[in-house]
């Protein structure tokens, strides 16, 4: 609480002890001046205790030509009523009195209880370390900002603290916990040579980090970045209501002063009475509910829940118009490769041309030298697994004149042979004749000299989770998933039906996969949604051109940050359905809370023209709505169990 | 250029106020007004005094809403 609220329910206190004295005296009149109006001095005296504020802020606002604002109408309603009550004689003031009361409780909610939300939810969201650990030259540690650490210094982070920057464990062995990264709540150990990501705690061990970045490109800062710009992307549903609180007001207002001018001259018109006090009081009613907060404050509120409970969850949603676009996918595209399988291949079987003079050994070796040498440039899945299989440094010098050939594979010349590493349809392109493989599985052929050497069969392994993923994902309402592959049509096929994935497209090249996704936009219905899951790395045009890219396992990928809308931070493909999960829940508490705020507010108007509802029950569902949306709107924020 | 400011502002209908107010202060080319963050971001048009304009920026929100304050 800050000093502007805690003297705010002090003033609260105050008034309602006074207002609860007030109405338990029996006689006021036999007070000093208490004869004046029946005690009207005492009552002026609590009412402006409890609103001076406002009637100040009134003023002011008129001043700057503010008319409509909130101040005004309820300093217009609030005087407006005692002005009644002495008038009419009712001598009923105390609804003055309860009408500024009410309100300033609300407003003194709305600060205090928002105030917290926003707290604890970017405390969620909260991994900024407040400092990084040197070693002087005399051992000792010594406390220095993260920004002031250079590239390629050596940190230490002791138990209990946060890796405050990304590095490379120079020396000790820890157990590191990066659920506030990915989630994930197994602590992940960490030894000598290994990377580790900065906002992960440190648990057991003393480490020392040579730094690989700064602090301003580290991971934690960019989640940072990306979770706190999240705020200022407005979803539609805001827009639409800060458009609409924008008519509302005025339209209200207008509607009260209609309220008490017409009914009474229709009645003078037709010779009854005019009731004039009558229909003032009612429009006075209608001011006092023309204040739209409590919609105009839990949108914003349940998005920014909704934001902050998914990045705990390793979730990033970079808006609240993502959130809002998530919630309408009907159409889930996959890429294959890195998503629902691991992107590790594992040589499973080798196949060589036979060759009188070697052994069947060497072949092999052979074999895979070629490929590696010819393909040691590349950084794809494959060439990756090749360089593990054959397990020794390459040497690059023997290798020149690489062309890579996309979607195809690569033409090297490897110790002045002219060497070819790639699919079928390179084989055919340089062509060699080559034997069809009934192994399942990625084949890499190759071929040397214009002479076919044989091939390399990779096999994929599909991520644990994957087939439970795809069946979650339609559980979550997604009517179709589709598989995009530059695989084979052979190995695309057996991961589909394994997965149940509805429909696959195999053997694209890169630009293929952006035309399929266009032509699966273009066939979509109106208001549904296609998102696009990739790992990032080589799909970055999909990512963009999808209604929603969703990039998996982005710590690290700074592609992948920039170019999705939503990140998933471990490569988990369950996460997919919960994100969806997730933004269906924060969708449908705004329009909980859109449809209760108008709702109640419909109904207090029509009550209140009808004569039913007076001002204390206006004011109190007023009050009331705006408690339980923002109660509403930090449901948002829990998602663990979704 | 663009700046983030800390700012203190009470509610959400005063901080869209807020911010259609200052997005009309000469200097400025976009602003945004964030209630749940309680931060504003300020896109200054190139080579504005930035000092200058914040001076009428601060003056302006004011002047809408007298409890808006920037830290």
């Amino acid at each position: 609480m800050n000093k502007k609220q805690r003297t705010m329910l002090i003033r609260i206190l105050i008034t309602a002890v006074l207002t609860v004295a007030l109405m338990l005296v029996l006689d006021i009149s036999r007070w000093p001046l208490g004869n004046i109006a029946h005690g009207l001095v005492y009552y002026l005296i609590v009412y402006l205790l409890i609103s001076y504020d406002i009637l100040l802020k009134a003023i002011k606002g008129i001043g700057n030509g503010r008319v409509f604002d909130e101040n005004f109408l309820m300093a217009v309603a609030s005087i407006g009523a005692f002005v009644l009550a002495i008038y009419t004689k009712r001598d009923d003031y105390l609804e003055a009195i309860a009408v500024m009361l009410f309100y300033q409780i609300g407003e003194f909610f709305q600060s205090y209880a928002v105030g917290k939300s926003r707290r604890d939810i970017s405390a969620l969201m909260d991994i900024r370390p407040d400092y990084a650990n040197i070693e002087t030259a005399d051992g000792s540690l010594k406390h220095v900002d993260p920004d002031e650490v250079e590239v390629g210094q050596v940190i230490v982070v002791q138990p209990g603290e946060k890796v405050p920057i990304d590095g490379i464990v120079e020396q000790g062995v820890s157990s590191l916990n990066t659920v506030a990264l990915t989630g994930e709540s197994l602590p992940r150990e960490v030894h000598g040579g290994e990377e580790v990501l900065s906002g992960s705690i440190n648990m057991t061990g003393v480490l020392k980090i040579r730094t690989t970045k700064e602090f301003g490109e580290s991971t934690v800062s960019k989640i940072l970045e990306l979770v706190e710009d999240s705020a200022s992307h407005r979803s539609r549903s805001e827009d639409f209501i800060t458009r609409f609180a924008r008519i509302y007001t005025p339209a209200v207002c207008v509607a009260a002063l209609a309220l008490a001018v017409l009914p009474p001259l229709v009645n003078l018109m037709i010779g009854n009475e005019p009731l004039w006090s009558q229909w003032i009081y009612r429009a006075l009613t209608f001011l006092v509910i023309s204040c739209p907060c409590a919609l105009v404050i839990s949108i914003p509120l349940s998005f920014f829940a909704g934001i902050g409970g998914a990045s705990r969850e390793g979730i990033l949603v970079k808006g609240a118009n993502i959130l809002e676009t998530l919630s309408k996918v009907k159409t889930v595209v996959l890429d294959k490769t890195g998503t629902l399988t691991l992107g590790v291949f594992d040589v499973t079987a080798m196949h060589d041309i036979d060759d009188a003079d070697k052994t069947d050994e060497e072949e092999k070796r052979q074999l895979v030298e070629l490929a590696v040498l010819a393909e040691c440039a590349s950084s794809h899945p494959i060439s990756k697994s090749l360089q593990r299989a054959y397990g020794k440094a390459i040497d690059h010098s023997r290798v020149s004149d690489i062309q890579e050939i996309s979607g195809q594979g690569i033409m090297a010349l490897v110790d002045g042979r002219q060497v070819a590493v790639g699919n079928e349809k390179l084989m055919e392109r340089v062509g060699v004749e080559h034997c069809h493989c009934q192994a399942s599985g990625t084949i890499v052929h190759v071929a040397c000299d214009g002479r076919y050497a044989g091939h390399i069969v990779l096999g994929d392994m599909v991520k644990p989770h994957a087939a439970e993923a795809i069946r979650a994902l339609h559980e979550s309402g997604v009517e179709q998933t589709i598989i995009l592959t530059g695989d084979s049509h052979k190995v695309a096929d057996e991961v589909a039906s394994k997965l149940g994935v509805d429909q696959m497209f195999s053997e694209l090249l890169p630009a293929d996969k952006v035309t399929k996704v266009d032509e699966l936009l273009a066939a979509q219905v109106k208001g549904e949604k296609l998102a696009f899951v990739g790992d990032g790395i080589n799909d970055a045009p999909v990512l963009t051109r999808a209604d929603l890219g969703i990039a998996m396992g982005g710590l690290g990928s700074d592609a992948a940050i920039e170019a999705a809308d939503v990140v998933l931070m471990d490569d988990d493909p369950l996460k997919i359905a919960k994100a969806i999960r997730i933004s269906r829940k924060t969708l449908r508490i705004v329009w909980q809370n859109i449809v209760m705020a108008l709702g109640i507010k419909a109904i207090c108007l029509v009550l209140g023209a009808l004569g039913i509802a007076n001002m204390w029950l206006a004011i109190f569902a007023d009050v009331g709505v705006m408690i339980l949306a923002v109660f509403n709107a930090i449901r948002a924020m829990q998602v663990k169990k979704i | 250029m663009k700046k983030t400011f800390k700012i203190e502002v009470d509610c959400a209908n005063c901080a869209s106020l807020v911010e259609e107010a200052i997005k009309k202060v000469e200097g400025v080319k976009d602003a945004l007004v964030v209630f749940v963050t309680q931060k504003m971001k300020i896109e200054f048009e190139e080579g504005v005094d930035t000092e200058a304009v914040m001076a009428e920026v601060v003056r302006v929100a004011h002047k809408v809403e007298p409890d808006f304050c920037v830290l």
